[in-house]
């Protein structure tokens, strides 16, 4: 079972949430949607002033398996996205939750957060997928 | 060792080589080139010698099992590709009349006449030059039909999560926006999940059936009806057609549109960049947008139907009739097989997955969808190899070359986490399936008592196991030479 920090949300799609608690939050995805991936090999984000939508494709990471959308899990304005990856995708599978964040929103609806799930939620997710 | 490599400046095969220099003044100065190509310089026996080497590093169906699937790595009778051979055939000019090319146009013509009737659509063309622009031209013609009863406001086009990827990428290439339908646990499309998406907005849909998890799904109609209710057409992806042909007809199961992959089903040239065929077949409601030119029969004479006869054609795809020479291929694969020999396509590909499903059930592999009966495909899981033995899919699909199979498709579909897809396809005797389940059972005990073994796999090809993550980071595709 892989790690599941107790601080973030998260969405059922595999992407984590980490409330910056000033009208922002920075999203990646979880050890587990790594792990599922394998060595990520490309990494294609959105730019910074792009508005994404909670639940839509804003966001690709490629593997040597496969190449995979990600999903906003909030609504807003992309205020910073993680630059480093595009030489060092492997950032995310070295440190899903730290070095390898993908990209920070400007919240357009806080109360979106209220949705996620949180780490109890997702762990029960992940381990249903497993059996 | 790269060819260019065996370069030696100044060497040539002299006698391969031209006895003149080419005349190129006709052509303007600015387009010459200015300095020579960078070509290897060897001599004749060095190039004969190196390729003929390559050749034999080949791994191909005529010299192995190949149960890649999704992808129906059958064997092609050598009758398709000599009768297509006849002068005839080969030396017809594409420019020449009608009254030239009546056999021609026959064999055309008896094409589409049988692959309408086996896929129970109103009518088929021929001209789209491969699977993939079969596919553009299915949805182009889905718009076609939308924007002629200015119903414009369809912008989505729906699509299984066990979809091919080519699927969205085509609905995307024609300007919509794709919607994914997730799967169910039993392998069919969620048909909830699916009603809760239909609406004024879907252009259609696009399935394949069966579907890339091994399974026909069983609500066909229950989905067409739904998206039909909802105003859209329904797309049939022919890529798994081997497994119901002659059995069961998509125009029948409610489907609007189909692209049928010859090379798959009907025993045409795999790949490697071409040329192929994908014909589509359309329902009634269609027919005006289908590509031309297609072969029409007045009497006992054959005439092309060209953008004069069918104005809201959504044109040509290529030039003249497509390609004419896979055509005929997959003409005298149906002529072959006949209307007693499609339905045996159906069975023996189905037969022979199903055996091996069982075979390999019986020793330990965990189906993917153990409760369903597979098509002419099926999936089995190696997530309990990986977690306790520590010896994933890969590492399996690398011993394998050992064995001399060709692996199966590893990873594909997306939802089968540790997954080989397995098509034996019909040609391949009982004797070829039972050595390869051998291989698999022989791999299992070597993976509980010497892992490393497997891991290590391929032990006995031209090149060991290959880093496709640094490949993958760091391309490196051409060769360059040393600069002068």
């Amino acid at each position: 079972m892989s790690n599941v920090p107790n601080d973030l949300k998260y969405a059922t799609s595999h992407e984590w949430v980490r409330d910056e608690e000033d009208g922002t939050v920075v999203i990646g995805i979880t050890e587990h949607a790594q792990e599922l991936l394998g060595d990520l090999v490309f990494v294609e984000l959105p730019e910074v002033g792009d508005t994404v939508d909670a639940g839509n494709e804003c966001a690709v990471v490629e593997s040597v398996k496969a190449a995979s959308d990600v999903y906003s899990p909030v609504s807003g304005e992309v205020i910073a996205v993680n630059e480093a990856l595009a030489d060092a995708p492997e950032t995310v599978n070295q440190d899903a939750f730290g070095d390898g964040w993908l990209f920070q929103v400007k919240l357009s609806d806080p109360a979106q957060l209220e949705d996620l799930l949180d780490a109890e939620a997702y762990t029960e997710i992940v381990e249903s997928e497993e059996h | 060792m790269l060819i260019f490599e065996q370069s030696k400046a100044g060497r040539k095969a002299t006698a391969q080589a031209p006895l003149t220099r080419a005349d190129v003044s006709a052509i303007p100065a600015q387009f010459r080139r200015k300095r020579s190509a960078a070509l290897p310089e060897v001599s004749e026996m060095q190039a004969v010698r190196h390729y003929t080497r390559l050749s034999r590093k080949n791994f191909s169906i005529d010299t192995q099992f190949y149960p890649l699937g999704s992808c129906t790595m059958k064997y092609n009778p050598r009758a398709c590709n000599s009768l297509a051979s006849l002068p005839g055939l080969l030396a017809r000019h594409p420019e020449a009349p009608e009254s030239h090319s009546q056999g021609f146009m026959a064999c055309l013509y008896e094409l589409q006449e049988m692959l309408r009737e086996v896929t129970g659509m109103e009518a088929v063309s021929l001209s789209p030059a491969a699977g993939a622009q079969g596919e553009f031209a299915g949805v182009a013609m889905i718009k076609a039909y939308h924007d002629a009863r200015g119903d414009t406001a369809r912008c989505e086009i729906l699509a299984p999560d066990a979809a091919h990827g080519t699927n969205p990428a085509t609905a995307v290439m024609c300007g919509y926006k794709v919607r994914e339908i997730p799967t169910g646990p039993d392998g069919d499309v969620d048909l909830e999940a699916l009603k809760a998406v239909v609406g004024p907005q879907t252009a259609g849909i696009m399935l394949t059936n069966p579907s890339t998890l091994g399974v026909f799904d069983r609500k066909i109609e229950a989905i067409a009806r739904t998206v039909h209710e909802a105003g859209g057409l329904l797309y049939y992806d022919g890529a798994n057609l081997n497994a119901i042909l002659g059995k069961v007809r998509p125009g029948k199961m409610g489907f609007d549109v189909i692209h049928m992959n010859l090379h798959k089903t009907f025993s045409t040239p795999h790949g490697g960049g071409g040329p192929g065929a994908g014909p589509v077949g359309v329902s009634e409601r269609l027919v005006p947008y289908l590509p031309v030119p297609m072969v029409a029969k007045e009497g006992d004479q054959f005439t092309w139907i060209t953008e004069k006869d069918r104005p809201e054609s959504i044109g040509r795809l290529t030039a003249f009739a497509g390609n004419a020479g896979v055509l005929i291929r997959a003409y005298i694969y149906a002529r072959m097989l006949g209307r007693e020999g499609m339905p045996r396509v159906a069975e023996y590909s189905t037969l022979n997955a199903n055996y091996m499903l069982k075979q390999l059930q019986a020793m330990g592999f965990q189906a993917a969808y153990p409760q369903r009966r597979a098509t002419h495909e099926f999936i089995i899981t190696l997530k309990k190899q990986a977690k306790e033995l520590g010896v994933n899919t890969m590492d399996f699909a690398k011993r394998l070359l050992d064995y001399g199979f060709h692996a199966p498709t590893t990873y594909f579909p997306l939802l089968v986490p540790e997954c080989l897809l397995i098509e034996p396809t019909e040609t391949e005797d009982k004797a070829t399936l039972d050595d390869f389940i051998d291989a698999m059972r022989s791999i299992l005990e070597e993976a509980t008592e010497d892992p490393e073994l497997v891991k290590g796999a391929p032990h006995t090809m031209p090149v060991k196991r290959l880093d496709d993550v640094k490949a993958a980071r760091e391309l490196d595709l051409a060769w360059s030479p040393v600069a002068e």
